[in-house]
């Protein structure tokens, strides 16, 4: 379906743009042309996001930086100043924010994927659109708290007079496996709680018990090492080690896990994405 | 060469509708049926998407092998009762919902309006709403900003632009809403009631701005329960009935067609409830045994016009030596109480009556919007203990000849005229 004039190219003007409906059966491509065609939507549904979040509230978007720094301040007092447990002799808090900064943005992204379709249930039972905008939405409009809370860092950074490395340029490829691996379960979740509402429930408890899975409040090291390399499936693990890695060095870039982690946010991002496709057409019948 | 626009084979959709709940007598039958409840809540929630057991009672096919073609620049109606199909074809020719059978061929950009404002966000200003709500509809930003001044002119919303909608009457919402939709271009639009919203002066305005679009060579497919609306926009028209297509033509031919129960009297709106197949509760002695719909006339009819009389004439048996009193409860098609009248709130004596009586009851203004509506009945002894209640023992439509829309929606407590005699 062509909306966009400026796509009206010679093979899809009016007179012979076809569109059949019919059942639909098995596994679908996804259409990038069509989403491409799209791309308004998305950015009006991403800028929807980011401007509603904090509407009416007195902080704005200083909420992006209080929770984390909150939070590392909690931390910091309890597992580190009272269980006695290692930051893999960095600072604390450098140590705890830095791993809860990309965590947040996994954890926001992820919980506002699956309810993506249940709060869109107004929009997508009355207008066709590809479905899957809904769930990949709210883990692009995350990106801006992510670097929001992420300028606090190099303040920290500052104060502790340590220097990011080199691999600070890496980021980018972190940020992106972090992406992928929420969206990909936000598709996979979204379009299973559309049908079961057990889903949204489940997936808070999971997205809280997941933390403590991460490296977040312990480091890598103490890892047993024998088991790192299956460890490093988890995607999270391989980014938040990479993070601390790359912005003050204090150990050598977790290749091993990085690979691992992508590797499977990209398998769990295109399984996703094919089961959402599998399911989206009887979306607006069981919602 | 064939010229149509929209093409539509065999087209069928089917649906399963919710299985009511199995109740529990017992403290144990219902903890057992708690501990069961997982796995048959995974049963009932899985069976929404799967249709393993097509005999099943609960499904029901919405539309059934309908064809038809649209050509271009024609302004097809879409009329028929609720329940019709006329929504789900709508749906699926909009890809909201896929079809089970048959298929379906739209040539050209497809712009549907459901609903107008669809997505607004009430938070945001008018402004931001213009720009969400026209990509959610499949304008681009460009033409958006293109038509922004007339899309704000057209609203009369003014000033306000920049306010969140939330701040908005209901007027300045719908009117925001609308104006947008008013300002989309496709080769095919499918309207679905949507005009019926608004002021009478601002309906008019869009009435004359559908009309305007219609007449641009655009194809138009129109769903209204308003036949003015229909017959003056719609060249032709379809009319479903039961999920089929029952009739086909000129717009004029097919809305008589569907007014024609209403013109010629026919024996509908009768309901024999000896022997009741449906759901009743019947603890005492008195029994309802006949209901009917009648219209001004006293004839029987099953559809009324907004603010027609209807009367309700009920026969009732095995009285006491106390009398009895009885309940008109009238409920619409999503079971929600719209009216509820009562012999104890009027004057008529049901104390010093026959054993067998034929009661009469008028509401003389239906102020009811164009609907499917269904009836319980409650009969009780004098001491206003139940003694028979017949669930949904008639229904009747309400359909809309040109009123302006009602929006009512709490419950109208009507004392009614009443009347008793020996039957």
């Amino acid at each position: 379906m062509v909306f966009r004039k400026l796509f009206v190219t010679e093979e899809t003007t009016h007179s012979n743009h076809k569109v059949i409906i019919k059942p639909k059966s098995g596994w679908q491509l996804i259409d990038w042309k069509e989403l491409l065609e799209y791309k308004d939507l998305f950015y009006f549904l991403i800028l929807r996001d980011i401007k509603s979040i904090y509407k009416q509230t007195v902080l704005g978007f200083s909420w992006a930086i209080l929770r984390p720094f909150i939070t590392m301040i909690i931390f910091q007092l309890v597992f580190n100043n009272l269980a006695n447990i290692s930051t893999d002799g960095s600072p604390g808090p450098i140590f705890y924010y830095s791993g809860l900064v990309p965590w947040m943005y996994f954890s926001n992204s992820l919980t506002r994927s699956t309810a993506s379709l249940i709060s869109g249930a107004g929009i997508f039972t009355k207008v066709y659109f590809p479905r899957l905008v809904l769930p990949i939405v709210p883990c692009l409009a995350s990106i801006v708290d992510f670097v929001i809370a992420m300028s606090i860092t190099f303040v920290l950074l500052l104060v502790y007079g340590l220097t990011p490395t080199i691999w600070l340029l890496f980021l980018p490829v972190l940020i992106l496996i972090m992406f992928f691996t929420a969206s990909g379960l936000g598709l996979w979740l979204s379009a299973l709680a559309v049908q079961y509402r057990d889903i949204p429930y489940g997936a808070q408890f999971l997205v809280s018990m997941l933390m403590w899975v991460a490296p977040v409040i312990w480091s890598i090291n103490q890892f047993p090492a024998t088991y790192r390399i299956y460890y490093g499936l988890y995607p999270m693990a391989g980014v938040i080690e990479g993070f601390r890695s790359a912005l003050y060095g204090m150990n050598a870039m977790p290749w091993d896990l990085i690979g691992m982690g992508a590797l499977s946010s990209i398998i769990i991002f295109i399984s996703g994405a094919y089961n959402f496709k599998r399911k989206e057409r009887s979306f607006a019948d069981v919602v | 060469m064939n010229n149509s626009i929209i093409k539509v084979e065999n087209l069928s959709k089917r649906y399963r509708i919710g299985v009511k709940d199995e109740k529990h007598d017992t403290i144990i039958g219902a903890m057992l049926s708690w501990i069961k409840s997982p796995l048959s809540n995974f049963r009932r929630v899985q069976k929404l998407s799967t249709f393993k057991n097509d005999s099943a009672q609960d499904v029901i096919w919405a539309i059934k092998n309908i064809s038809f073609e649209v050509q271009q620049g024609e302004i097809l109606g879409v009329i028929g009762k609720n329940g019709a199909g006329k929504s789900t074809l709508l749906k699926i020719l909009s890809r909201i919902v896929d079809p089970t059978d048959g298929q379906a061929t739209v040539r050209g950009r497809v712009a549907s309006l459901l609903e107008i404002g669809t997505g607004f966000h009430a938070e945001l200003s008018g402004r931001e709403n213009i720009y969400l709500n026209g990509t959610i509809l499949g304008m681009t930003r460009g033409e958006i900003r293109k038509n922004f001044n007339d899309i704000v002119e057209f609203s009369e919303i003014g000033k306000f632009i920049d306010t969140p909608v939330k701040r908005y009457s209901s007027g300045m919402y719908v009117r925001l809403a609308f104006a947008i939709a008013a300002h989309l271009d496709p080769d095919v639009l499918i309207v679905d009631e949507v005009l019926a919203v608004g002021d009478a002066a601002f309906q008019k305005k869009c009435l004359g701005k559908m009309s305007e679009t219609a007449n641009s060579g655009r194809t138009v497919l129109f769903v209204s329960h308003n036949m003015h609306t229909i017959q003056s926009l719609c060249s032709r028209a379809i009319l479903l009935d039961k999920g089929n297509i029952v009739k086909d033509g000129d717009t004029r031919n097919v809305v008589s067609h569907y007014l024609k129960p209403i013109q010629a009297h026919a024996t509908e709106g009768e309901s024999d409830l000896t022997n009741w197949p449906g759901s009743r509760n019947s603890p005492g002695e008195i029994r309802a045994t006949y209901l009917k719909t009648l219209d001004k006339n006293g004839i029987p009819c099953s559809t009324f016009q907004i603010y027609d009389s209807i009367t309700f004439e009920l026969e009732v048996e095995n009285i006491g030596q106390n009398g009895f009193v009885v309940s008109f409860l009238i409920n619409d098609a999503e079971g929600a109480l719209v009216y509820q009248i009562r012999s104890q709130d009027s004057s008529i004596d049901t104390e010093n009556v026959p054993s067998k009586v034929k009661v009469q009851m008028t509401i003389s203004k239906l102020k009811v919007t164009e609907k499917q509506y269904t009836v319980d009945v409650w009969v009780g002894n004098h001491f206003d203990k139940l003694e028979d209640l017949v669930e949904s023992a008639i229904s009747f439509d309400v359909i809309n000849v040109g009123h302006s829309k009602l929006a009512l929606r709490s419950v109208i407590h009507e004392t009614g005229e009443w009347d008793i005699s020996q039957n």
